[in-house]
């Protein structure tokens, strides 16, 4: 299904309000991972907003894409608990091991990397997400491992 | 007759293999024809003994961990199922000394209940509170939370109480109740804890709150960095709804109620009440100025309670036992518990319910066990991002609102981040400004520009260059931010930076005096 018509189902199913904004937005990057620049159009004309005020809502929001990420998406928490527990060394090697930066995508397509800030494990850190997964007490070799397996598991 | 097995399915335990162990035990008891009922509960908090698994005995319940998914077939061959004895048998669950010595009161029945269980929640005291508040005047429930001394657990610790009564006479006939989920602070997951092993609590909070203030509706405002607990949320409104917990009937009493569970978006802003009710009407989660204050004139311009989801999850217990019960524990104008979170570098992290009044080095030794990596404490910062960092020399300070505000720190919402002597203070300061930088909603200008010139102040100083002149700038710039933002965020950043400059002033190259 083209992404326009998915964007249309999903807005039609939510009430025709501005406070239907960010489960709208929600919907769409649950379903396709990003919020195409056209969405925003779409979604001005059926909550009666102007285009300036959905694109501010997505650009203020740091969860909103708005370019297609890789297939697998890793935040790496950059909090104070985390930093406690050594995840400044974690990120340098992940960093390192995937070649990018944050808000970059590896060159194959597979992995984008994204800072987060905190995911609530705070006692078990350093701390990473992928998909709605979240990993404790993550250091290089365990990040090594979970890469080799994100990308085995890829189509 | 089968053997109750609990693993908890909290973000924690999942996070060190809590899935992979929960599956082993299913199929190691069916290979060996042993019939078991597998609970997925919420975590008694004691993390670094997740994957805690949990038998039913006859004798109460007995405790393994940490149970990696190898120690599963041993754990079996060990009789387990039945108590037996195995190097990582903890004993009676409710004799580890960790949890014994707390008092689990908001958190009596996490991880103890089948959290999506409302049979299970009424047989461990839920709805108690929420019956005697049907019996009583909307007046009658603001007094009790008056009474009990309850104070926000968001960080503010406003009194409860004064502002339920403004919404009660807040004149209007929409009201609403939001709850504050949006835990951003680095170092706190007890409202993720409570979200996750005991979601009916925190709907019967709401629903009591609702019938003091003539609030018909409430909202739960989730932070997408908690993906288990939203869907444990959804599906706990969903079976309040089918229960009749929730609508227009609840409970039978004719009264309504109802509760939608909104997802933030990652912004750390929107843990600020206004900013929060602007990100629920769709809009950037930009802070309001105050006044108006939000319980005349709150969500969608309607008189609103917005309460931390902490505070809404004690109200249940208040009304069950009385505010006399709950205004027993605690000290001066501190009272009621406060469930602590024990984070970072720290050998025994996790939840910790204590009665105010305990003193930091008790928490940090007693409980916390010192740091996981064995070196000495060098600093704790309490209460979030935006708290200070508290020195050893002053770990004897009790818990308590007043005696942490007196001494320029904060308790805000319990999360003790424990940190290790390897730690720089200098780049701990800096990033309390970059995290600003980051998360400045950008309305007001000592926020969004001045946490961009502390960082590059504090990079000036690290750099040695004009280390005294800087650092009186820096202070200049911390006195503005404090006297000039709207809102906590760009109004308390400067408490991390200037608490680090005291205590650490080496870290930057300075000397005590030349910190100051």
């Amino acid at each position: 299904m083209p992404h326009a018509a998915i964007v249309q189902r999903l807005i039609a199913a939510h009430p025709p309000r501005q406070d239907a904004l960010l489960p709208i937005l929600h919907a769409i990057q649950d379903e396709l991972g990003w919020v195409p620049p056209k969405a925003t159009t779409a979604i001005a004309q059926a909550l009666n907003l102007s285009r300036a005020e959905v694109h501010g809502v997505i650009s203020f929001y740091h969860h909103f894409r708005t370019s297609p990420p890789g297939r697998q998406v890793i935040q790496l928490c950059r909090a104070e608990a985390c930093q406690a527990r050594g995840s400044e060394a974690l990120e340098a090697h992940a960093l390192a091991a995937l070649g990018v930066g944050y808000h970059q995508t590896t060159a194959d397509g597979a992995v984008s990397l994204e800072p987060v800030y905190c995911l609530g494990n705070c006692a078990c850190g350093p701390s990473l997400r992928v998909g709605d997964q979240i990993i404790g007490r993550v250091d290089a070799a365990r990040f090594d491992r979970l890469l080799a397996n994100l990308r085995e598991e890829l189509p | 007759m089968s053997v109750r097995v609990y693993v908890p399915a909290d973000t924690t335990a999942l996070a060190v293999g809590a899935e992979e162990v929960a599956l082993a035990i299913a199929a190691g008891a069916a290979a060996r024809g042993v019939s078991i009922e597998l609970v997925r509960n919420g975590s008694r908090g004691l993390f670094w003994l997740e994957p805690m698994v949990e038998v039913a005995t006859p004798a109460g319940r007995v405790a393994y961990g940490p149970v990696d998914v190898a120690d599963v077939p041993g754990l079996l061959d060990a009789g387990f199922l039945t108590g037996g004895d195995h190097p990582l048998a903890l004993g009676p669950t409710d004799d580890i000394p960790f949890l014994r010595q707390q008092e689990r009161l908001t958190f009596a029945r996490v991880g103890v209940v089948d959290p999506l269980s409302l049979d299970d929640y009424a047989a461990h005291g839920g709805l108690v509170g929420l019956r005697a508040a049907l019996a009583m005047s909307a007046s009658e429930i603001v007094q009790a939370v008056t009474d009990s001394g309850l104070r926000g657990r968001g960080g503010a610790a406003f009194p409860a109480g004064i502002k339920w009564r403004t919404v009660l006479g807040a004149p209007g006939i929409e009201k609403y109740v939001v709850c504050n989920a949006d835990e951003g602070d680095s170092g706190t997951f007890s409202d993720r804890m409570l979200l996750e092993g005991d979601p009916f609590c925190l709907i019967e909070g709401m629903v009591i709150a609702g019938l003091a203030v003539g609030a018909n509706r409430g909202y739960v405002y989730l932070r997408s960095e908690y993906p288990r607990a939203w869907s444990v949320v959804n599906a706990a409104l969903k079976r309040a709804r089918e229960a009749g917990l929730l609508g227009d009937d609840v409970l039978g009493s004719g009264r309504a109620f109802d509760i939608e569970a909104r997802l933030g978006g990652g912004a750390y802003i929107c843990g600020e009440e206004t900013a929060m009710l602007e990100s629920i009407e769709g809009k950037r989660g930009q802070v309001r100025t105050k006044p108006p204050l939000p319980a005349v004139k709150g969500l969608f311009g309607k008189p609103t309670v917005i309460n931390n989801l902490i505070t809404l999850a004690s109200v249940p217990v208040i009304l069950a036992k009385g505010a006399a019960f709950y205004r027993d524990f605690g000290q001066g104008r501190s009272l009621g518990t406060l469930p602590f979170q024990l984070a970072g570098n720290v050998r025994r992290g996790g939840l910790v319910e204590k009665a105010f009044g305990l003193t930091l080095r008790a928490l940090l030794e007693d409980f916390g066990g010192g740091t996981a990596s064995g070196r000495p404490i060098r600093a704790v910062q309490v209460g979030g991002p935006l708290g200070a960092y508290v020195p050893p020399a002053d770990f004897d300070l009790p818990l308590d609102y007043e005696a942490f505000a007196a001494r320029g720190a904060m308790i805000g919402h319990g999360g003790v981040v424990v940190f290790d002597d390897t730690v720089d203070m200098a780049r701990m300061a800096r990033f309390a400004m970059e995290f600003c930088a980051e998360e400045s909603c950008g309305k007001c200008t000592p926020c969004r520009i001045g946490s961009t010139r502390g960082m590059e102040v504090i990079d000036r100083i690290i750099a040695g260059d004009e280390r005294a002149a800087n650092t009186a700038l820096l202070q200049d710039l911390c006195s503005l931010m404090t006297d000039g933002s709207l809102c906590a965020m760009g109004g308390m950043t400067p408490f991390p930076v200037q608490s680090a400059l005291r205590h650490f002033p080496a870290d930057f190259g300075l000397d005590s005096g030349e910190a100051q």
